[in-house]
This record gives structure tokens, sequence and C-alpha cells, in this order.
């Protein structure tokens, strides 16, 4: 299992962008923390979660 | 006032030791809307040596209702009205404006801060400076904010920490197309909880 956003889910073998296509994010409002380091944009494709990892996708939203 | 009188001043507050660590740094405002205006503010006011102001945009009438600009400053460029703003509160600070676009392309722009503050409006922006910092100057903090709209409870508006050097401010789900618009005050307070972040890891207090 994977800890994400603060719930365990069964996402093992996903890339991080399959995860966030799966899961209706917007790749172009996301920064990605995985296991307590920012996953650079370049490598969500090449990224795959396993179980034990913890992430925390950040979706921002708009106003300032 | 002389350099001498105002530094003297705040040393008497913050300590000698912190006002140096605060004098040394440079901050990079990136946006000059309701956020950034109040983060460069409270910034200069607490003696920050340098701040970078980025905007291309130009102080309209919408913006009087929660941005730290006047009457007299309509139509001028925001970095050129905030730059005359802080020359009143901090004439010590040193200031330098950058008044266009701040894109990937022209990153470099912030080179020389420790620390960047994401000031914008847009989400799409908010990401590509926040993921662009990221990649391109691991080594800077980064102070972003995320979801102050509406009228929501002044109590949702936090501070979280992502990584070892990315902190962003706000409840992060209010969106201003869904709220309809932002409130003076809990933009004042998303921009303070970044002003104080900023100063905290000026001061090497790194947790939120």
């Amino acid at each position: 299992m994977i800890k994400i956003n603060g719930t365990e889910q069964d996402s093992a073998g996903k890339s991080v962008a399959q995860f966030l296509a799966e899961n209706g994010y917007d790749i172009k409002r996301v920064a990605v923390e995985l296991n307590e380091g920012i996953l650079l944009k370049s490598q969500y494709e090449d990224t795959f979660l396993k179980d034990g990892d913890v992430m925390e996708v950040v979706s921002f939203v708009g106003g300032g | 006032m002389t350099r001498e009188e105002w530094y003297s001043t705040l040393e008497q507050r913050h300590g000698a030791d912190l006002q140096q660590k605060f004098s040394q740094s440079c901050v990079a405002v990136c946006g000059l809307g309701g956020l950034g205006s109040n983060t460069a503010i409270s910034l200069a006011r607490s003696g920050v040596g340098m701040l970078i102001l980025i905007d291309f945009d130009k102080v309209d009438i919408s913006n009087l209702h929660r941005q730290q600009y006047a009457v007299s400053h309509l139509g001028m460029y925001k970095t050129e009205a905030m730059k005359n703003i802080l020359t009143e509160i901090a004439p010590y600070c040193s200031v330098i404006t950058h008044n266009v676009k701040l894109t990937d392309e022209n990153l470099s722009l912030i080179a020389d801060c420790d620390i960047v503050c994401e000031c914008f409006d847009n989400a799409e922006n908010k990401a590509i400076l926040v993921n662009g910092v990221t990649e391109r100057y691991p080594e800077k903090y980064i102070v972003a904010a995320s979801g102050m709209s509406g009228l929501h409870s002044c109590n949702t508006i936090v501070t979280k920490k992502y990584g070892k050097r990315l902190y962003i401010c706000g409840d992060g789900t209010s969106e201003v197309s869904d709220d309809g618009t932002l409130f003076a005050p809990r933009v004042m307070l998303c921009a303070a909880h970044q002003s104080n972040m900023i100063l905290r890891i000026i001061a090497e207090k790194f947790e939120v």
C-alpha cells in the first residue's frame, strides 16, 4: 500500500503520471512530494510507486 | 531618519544577531497583487535587506479592495507603486524591480535571492514557478500560497511544509473562480503566513 495525501491506496506499480491522470489531477497545476522530496516534473513518467511510499499531491487553486 | 537610526531601532527590537540575518537576506516576491503587496510590506518593515519585486501589471481600481495600493497609484506599474510605498516605510531596504511576466524563460531573474515568495493569482503559474524553482534552483527555499479566497473561516489557513524547502500557505481548497472573489482579510492573513514563514526560515527556524 502507498500512503497518498494521508490515505492508504493500492497504487503500486503505477507511474506517478499514471496515478495523477487516473485520479483526475490537472498535471499543469500540481506539485508532488514523494518520500519527503519534491519530485521533478520530468520524473513523473518514469517514477513508479511502490509499497511503503508516502506521496503528497498538491493541486494549486487560483487566487492571490 | 538616517540608516544608522533605522538599523539601530530594528536591532533593539529584533536583537543584533537576528537583524543581521534579516539585513543580509534577499527575497524575491513574485507577483504584487493581494499576496505580494502585503508580503513585500511586511518583509520590508521587518528589515529584510533586499527585495526583488516582479510583476507585469498596472494598478487598477479593481485591485484596491485587497491590495496595498492607493488611489494615487492607479495606472502605475505595480513594481513602481510598491517601490514608492516601500521608500516611505523602509527607505534603506534595497528594492530591485522587474516589470515583466515571470516565466520559465526568464526565471534567472530570481537567481540572486535566498527565498522565493510565490504570490501569483493563477493556479498554473503557481505550479510552474514552484516546479521551475525546485528543478533549477534546488538550494532555494520557496514559500507559496494556495487557497485564500471567499469569506471562509480564517482558522482554515495554515502553513504546510513539503520536502525540505517548499512551504505552502493557505486552506488548499478555496478557488477564486468558485468563491467569486477574494476579501482583504483572508488574503492578508495568507500573506502574513508567508511573511512569517520567510522570517522564520531566515532565522533558521525551518519547522512550520
